[in-house]
């Protein structure tokens, strides 16, 4: 029982990471129709802002977080702006391959100027153990799961109540008549990319505090598989992000205790597969209707 | 100078030539029709007069202010609305939400904006009724509603509309047509879109026919639906 309650914590740590970066891809796709394959990389970089903020400025966790949301925010922004904009209304392969480069930029970029090796993450809170049911847990894991919930929470009230929510929520259903609302596109997707940045730089911190080492290619893995979760859950679905996201989680805590851990990626991509073979529109994915 | 003056415009999509040196003025306080039969270039038009489309000649003054330097979402701002063609709900969101993103650009007047839902509510009680409704679910004739219910909340001085009577049952479209009178009583310019002439040149004060791309009739209103070239041609004889 103890050793049960151990994994399902494990697996909600790793089910709120894994949501926290899903948001940001459903987002966008949601916003402009875009797989950004950066995102995993505004993950890293998050990662590395809250790094170098914390080291150099030694300033505590909260404000670590607060500052390196905001500075991923400005980065997200700035890709978008300087990347992805100006081929708004070209193909959709060409924005694809834009992204993966922006991706591959990002990666190399952090190399060549930091270096590829690991770096240990600084200690923002004293870890702390205690007991709970017979299974152990740590003040740390707590955080991450409470954070997370917390800014998923948050999400949910900006995306359904406030108008800017509104806003993201109506592009994906008419760009065109936006502007005639007196609604400028390029706000809105500045907000959907500054948003969903700060969520994955919340995510790079509790990854970098918990790991707790990170590296200039801390993004791939992790962001393949939020992307995954993203489309498990219903890409462009707030929600399917969230319950994407925690569902991979699950699978993958649960997999790696049952069978050799070499196992956990392949089965994530598996039921990735299994479920859009059953729901091409993911679990909470609506079929595509066009009504006339 | 007009209210609305629209000056040689012409408009080109690829090697078409949608609208070639289109000419149209709309005075404060009247209704302007414009008819024609499909593919005539109203709704380019429209479109060319709220920044949708670009032109490649021609002028769009709109109180003095030149509306082709104005970006499409900065023309609501200068107080012109378009209930496009289609009625271009926001689908997955409800019915007071497609109101409440019309108010956008004046969001923080809340005071004022109380009276101003509860006037056009007062309008459209169908729609009073289906606040939390999506507006993918409602019917055509409350899409249409909610379409011009939309544009009044934006507040604008000049409202254009491209075809509000489309796909409806002629008792709706006796109803929209009614709102659309009251609201120009109520001091709103209206500039109609409409393959309906029958009931347009019946509201309007003035009207332009247009034929591919060219204003080949202009007139008053009452006018035109004697003229015995647009009865043939539009009003069925
Ligand atoms: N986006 C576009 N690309 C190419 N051609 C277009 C486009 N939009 C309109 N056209 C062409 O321009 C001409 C005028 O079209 P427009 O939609 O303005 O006509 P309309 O008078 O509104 O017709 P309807 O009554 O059928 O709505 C048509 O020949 C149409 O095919
Ligand atoms: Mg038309």
């Amino acid at each position: 029982m103890s050793y049960f309650i151990q994994q399902l914590l494990n697996a909600l740590q790793l089910g709120s990471i894994y949501a926290l970066i899903a948001l940001g891809y459903t987002m966008v796709y949601g916003v402009l129709g875009l797989i950004n394959f950066a995102h995993g990389d505004i993950f890293m970089a998050g990662a590395f802002f809250g790094f170098f903020i914390a080291v150099m400025l030694k300033l505590s966790l909260v404000p670590t977080l607060l500052l390196a949301m905001f500075l991923a925010a400005v980065l997200g922004i700035a890709i978008e702006r300087v990347a992805y904009r100006p081929l708004r209304k070209a193909p959709r392969m060409s924005l694809i391959i834009t992204a993966l480069g922006v991706s591959l930029f990002l990666e190399n970029f952090t190399r060549a100027t930091l270096g590829g090796q690991q770096r240990s993450f600084p200690k923002l809170l004293n870890v702390q153990e205690f007991a709970l049911g017979g299974a152990t847990v740590t003040n740390l894991q707590i955080l991450i799961i409470v954070v997370s919930l917390v800014l998923m929470l948050l999400l949910r009230y900006v995306v359904q109540k406030t108008m800017i929510g509104k806003a993201m929520r109506a592009v994906s259903d008419n760009k065109e008549v936006l502007a005639l609302m007196g609604i400028s596109l390029d706000t809105v997707v500045m907000a959907t990319f500054g948003i969903g940045s700060a969520l994955a730089a919340t995510a790079g911190i509790l990854v970098g505090m918990a790991y707790p080492v990170i590296d200039p290619y801390m993004g791939i893995a992790v962001g393949w598989k939020a992307f995954i979760a993203a489309v498990l859950g219903g890409i462009g679905l707030i929600d399917g992000a969230l319950v994407g996201g925690f569902i991979l989680g699950f699978v993958e805590i649960f997999a790696a205790a049952l069978l050799p851990s070499t196992y956990r990626d392949g089965i994530a991509f598996a039921i990735l597969i299994i479920v859009l073979l059953l729901k091409p529109t993911g679990l909470l994915g609506r079929p595509v209707v066009k009504k006339v | 100078m007009s209210f609305l003056e629209v000056e040689n415009l012409e408009v080109t999509y690829g090697a078409i030539t949608a609208l070639r040196d289109v000419s149209f003025s709309v005075e404060q306080g009247e209704i302007v029709t414009l008819v024609g039969a499909n593919g005539a270039g109203k709704t380019t038009a429209l479109r060319t007069i709220t920044g949708m489309v670009a032109p490649s000649k021609g002028r769009v003054i709109f109180e003095g202010k030149d509306l082709l330097k104005v970006k499409a979402h900065n023309i609501v701002a200068s107080g012109v609305t378009h209930v496009p063609e289609g009625r271009g709900m926001f689908g997955n969101l409800t019915v007071m939400e497609n109101m409440e993103l019309a108010t956008w650009t004046r969001r923080k007047d809340k005071g004022q904006l109380k009276k101003d839902f509860d006037r056009v509510f007062s309008l459209f009680p169908r729609l009073a009724e289906r606040k939390s409704q999506k507006s993918a679910t409602l019917s055509g004739g409350e899409q249409q509603m909610l379409a011009v219910a939309r544009a009044l909340m934006s507040k604008g001085r000049l409202m254009l509309l491209d075809e509000p009577s489309m796909g409806l049952a002629p008792i709706l479209v006796k109803e929209i047509f009614r709102i659309l009178v009251d609201i120009n009583r109520q001091g709103t310019t209206l500039l109609l879109v409409e393959q309906n002439a029958h009931m347009a040149l019946k509201i309007a004060h003035r009207a332009y026919v247009l034929e591919t791309g060219h204003v080949v009739m202009q007139g008053s209103a009452q006018e035109l639906a004697k003229d015995s070239r647009i009865r043939e041609a539009y009003l069925g004889g």
